[in-house]
C-alpha cells in the first residue's frame, strides 16, 4: 500500500509539473506582459520594451517559467498591476469566504444526498423515488445560475423571505451568522451538489441491494435497519468518496458562477474581476491553483477510496 | 416448411430449445434504444429544438440586427410572444437563433473531442508500452486542467465565436474519449478477428480504420451525447458571465447574463423561457445518453 501510494505522489507531481508548464504557456502566449496596465494604453512599444527589461519579461519563457516557479515555492506569487496587492494577499483576503461557502455546501450536500440516495433506492420505483429522481435530474441539467435564478424568484421576489445579495462583511462570523443573505447562495451550490450526488448515490445502493451479502444478512434474521445502517449505508457510500475528492476543484470553479450571481467578494468573484480588468498575474495564479486542485482532489480521491475499500488494498 | 425464424427471445424459450435467428449486437441495442421511452421523448425534444432553431425563423420573421429603444423591456403580447429584451429584439426569435449557436457549439465540440481523443486513444492502445504511458501522461494533464477558467482566458483574449468556442472545448475535452477508446483497444486488440486480420497482412492504419475504430464506435456515441451536454452547459456559463457571444450573435447563456437585474425588474419573460431552453435540450441529451449507455450494454452483453 505504501508503495502505491509513493507511486500515486510521484505521477501526481509530474502530472502538476506538466500541467503548470502548459498553463504558463498558455498565459504567457495569450497575455506575455502586464506592461499595458501599468503604462496605460497609450504606451508606446518602446516604453513596454523597456518595461519588459526592467522586468524580466523579455527573458526567454523557459527561464521566466522557472523563475516564476521559484518564486511560488518561496510563497511569491506575483503582483497584480491592476489591484496594487501581491497576488497571495489577494487571494488570502479572499479565501476563508469561499472555503465558508464550499465547505458548508459540500457538509450539507453530502448530508442531504447519501440518505436521499439511499431512499431512493429502497423505495424503487415508489412515487417518492420517482419525484426524487425526476427533480434530480432536472436540476442536473440546469446550469447552476439559472437553479440559482429560479430561487431568487421564489423566495427573494415572489416571497420576500430572504435576500439575494450575499453578506458583503468582511467578518467572517457575520457571514456564518448571516443565514438570510447566506441560505440562497447555499442553498443553490448545495441543490446543484445534491443532485448529481444522488444520482451516484442512488445507483450505488440499488447495486448494494442486489449483492448476495444482502440476502445474507436478511436471512440470517438481521432487522431491517441494521441491514440499512450497517451494510447498505458503508457499502453504497464508496463511490461517494470519489466524488468528494473529485468536486474540490469544481466547487473553485462553481463558486465563480454562484459568487458572481449572488455578488459574494470571493474567489470567484476575484478571478471574474480580474478578467474584465486583465490581470495577468491574478489569472496565471488562479488557474494554476485550479489546476493543482484538481490532481490534488484526484489524489486524495484515490487514497480515500483505497483506505475505504479494502477490496482494493488487497489486490 | 419451417416456419420463417423469430429473433431469440429469452422470455419464450428460458431453458433454450427453441431455435431463434442470430441478432447482431447492433440490432438488440437498436431495439432496446427504442423500446427505451425517455430515449424517444429525449430524441423528441432535442428534433423539436432542431426545427425550432433552424425552421422557427422562417415562419417566424423578426428583426435582430436593428434595435428598437421603443420597443424595449414589453411584455409578452400579441406582436411579440415572449416580449422583447433591452435591446427592442423580439425574445422568441433570440431564443431561436441562440437555440442555432447552441446546438452547433455543441456539436461541433463534440465532433472535435471525440475525433481527437478516438486518434490518441487507438494509438495509445495499439502501441502500448511508452508510447501508451507517454499519452496518458498527457492525458491526465490536460484532464487537470480547470475547464471553464482556461475557456473564460481564451474568451476574453481572443473574443467569442461559434467556431472560437467549439474548438477550443474540443481541444481540452478528447481526455474522456481517448481514455474510453483506449480501453475498448487494448480489450479488443486480443480478440481473434485482429489476430486474423494482423494474419492477413494489414497494416496498422487499416487495423484502426476498419477493425478497431467500428467496434469502438459504440462506447464513443455515448460520449458523444454527454460531450454535448457539458459542451452546451460550458458555454452557457461563458454566456451568463458575459463573455459569450455578442451581437449580432446570440447565445442563450449571454441572454442571461443581465438576469438579476431584470428579476429586480420583473422582466420574467427574459429569464425563464431562456433558461427553460437550456434545461430541456440537456435533458434531451441525458436521456438520450442514458439509454444509449443501457443500450451499449446489451450489446455487450450480448457479445
Amino acid at each position: 500500500m505504501l508503495s502505491y501510494l509513493l507511486r500515486r505522489l510521484i505521477t501526481s507531481l509530474i502530472v502538476v509539473f506538466g500541467v503548470s508548464i502548459g498553463i504558463f504557456l498558455l498565459l504567457h502566449s495569450v497575455y506575455p506582459t502586464p506592461a499595458r496596465n501599468v503604462l496605460g494604453l497609450r504606451a508606446t512599444q518602446l516604453d513596454v520594451n523597456v518595461w519588459n527589461k526592467q522586468h524580466g519579461y523579455d527573458d526567454p519563457v523557459i527561464t521566466q517559467y522557472l523563475r516564476y516557479v521559484g518564486n511560488v515555492l518561496r510563497g511569491n506569487l506575483g503582483f497584480s498591476y491592476v489591484e496594487n496587492q501581491s497576488v497571495w494577499d489577494l487571494l488570502k483576503e479572499r479565501t476563508p469566504r469561499s472555503v465558508w461557502l464550499s465547505g458548508i455546501s459540500l457538509v450539507l450536500a453530502v448530508a442531504i444526498a447519501i440518505p436521499l440516495g439511499i431512499f431512493q433506492a429502497v423505495k424503487r420505483n415508489t412515487i417518492g423515488d420517482n419525484v426524487a429522481t425526476s427533480l434530480a435530474f432536472i436540476t442536473y441539467s440546469m446550469p447552476s445560475f439559472f437553479l440559482g435564478l429560479i430561487l431568487i424568484q421564489v423566495f427573494a421576489f415572489s416571497f420576500p423571505i430572504l435576500g439575494f445579495e450575499a453578506s458583503q462583511s468582511n467578518n467572517i462570523f457575520v457571514i456564518m451568522g448571516d443565514w438570510k443573505d447566506m441560505t440562497l447562495p447555499v442553498a443553490t451550490l448545495t441543490l446543484v451538489s445534491v443532485a448529481a450526488y444522488s444520482r451516484y448515490m442512488r445507483s450505488a445502493s440499488m447495486d448494494v441491494l442486489a449483492q448476495d451479502y444482502i440476502k445474507v444478512a436478511r436471512a440470517k434474521g438481521l432487522p431491517e435497519r441494521l441491514v440499512m445502517g450497517r451494510h447498505l449505508v458503508r457499502n453504497a457510500s464508496l463511490p461517494m468518496v470519489t466524488l468528494i475528492g473529485l468536486s474540490l476543484p469544481l466547487l473553485l470553479a462553481g463558486n465563480l458562477i454562484t459568487e458572481s450571481l449572488f455578488n459574494y467578494p470571493g474567489l470567484g468573484l476575484l478571478f471574474f474581476e480580474s478578467l474584465q480588468k486583465v490581470d495577468y498575474p491574478v489569472l496565471l495564479a488562479y488557474t494554476l491553483a485550479g489546476a493543482v486542485l484538481v490532481v490534488i482532489g484526484n489524489l486524495i480521491a484515490d487514497i480515500a477510496l483505497t483506505v475505504a475499500d479494502p477490496r482494493i488494498r488487497l489486490a | 416448411m419451417a416456419a420463417q425464424l423469430q429473433p431469440l427471445d429469452i422470455s419464450r424459450a428460458p431453458e433454450g430449445g427453441e431455435v431463434g435467428a442470430v441478432q447482431s449486437g447492433w440490432r438488440l441495442a437498436l431495439r432496446e434504444f427504442t423500446s427505451n421511452r425517455l430515449a424517444l421523448i429525449g430524441f423528441a425534444m432535442l428534433l423539436f429544438f432542431v426545427l425550432f432553431s433552424w425552421v422557427g425563423p422562417i415562419f417566424y420573421h423578426t428583426d435582430q440586427t436593428t434595435t428598437n429603444l421603443t420597443l424595449a423591456n414589453v411584455a409578452p403580447s400579441g406582436s411579440h410572444l415572449l416580449g422583447t429584451d433591452t435591446n427592442g429584439f423580439d425574445e422568441l426569435g433570440r431564443m431561436m437563433k441562440g437555440g442555432q449557436a447552441a446546438l452547433e457549439i455543441g456539436a461541433f465540440a463534440a465532433l472535435v473531442a471525440i475525433v481527437l481523443g478516438a486518434l490518441i486513444g487507438s494509438i495509445a492502445g495499439l502501441a502500448g508500452g511508452l508510447i501508451d504511458g507517454f499519452l496518458m501522461r498527457i492525458t491526465d494533464v490536460f484532464l487537470s486542467v480547470p475547464l471553464l477558467f482556461v475557456v473564460l482566458i481564451m474568451a476574453v483574449r481572443f473574443g467569442a465565436t461559434v467556431l472560437s468556442l467549439s474548438l477550443l472545448i474540443g481541444t481540452f475535452s478528447w481526455q474522456v474519449p481517448a481514455r474510453l477508446v483506449r480501453g475498448e483497444v487494448l480489450t479488443l486488440r486480443e480478440r481473434d478477428f485482429v489476430l486474423a486480420a494482423r494474419t492477413a497482412g494489414s497494416s496498422r492504419t487499416r487495423l484502426i480504420w476498419r477493425h478497431l475504430l467500428p467496434n469502438a464506435f459504440g462506447v464513443v456515441i455515448v460520449n458523444v451525447t454527454f460531450q454535448m451536454v457539458d459542451a452546451i452547459l460550458l458555454v452557457s456559463y461563458v454566456g451568463f458571465l458575459g463573455f459569450g457571444l455578442h451581437f449580432p450573435n446570440v447565445d442563450w447563456g449571454d441572454q442571461l447574463s443581465g438576469s438579476i437585474q431584470y428579476l429586480e425588474d420583473g422582466y420574467w419573460w427574459q429569464i425563464f423561457p431562456v433558461g427553460a431552453c437550456i434545461v430541456l435540450t440537456v435533458m434531451a441529451l441525458n436521456f438520450i445518453g442514458d439509454a444509449l449507455r443501457d443500450a451499449m450494454d446489451v450489446r455487450l452483453r450480448r457479445r
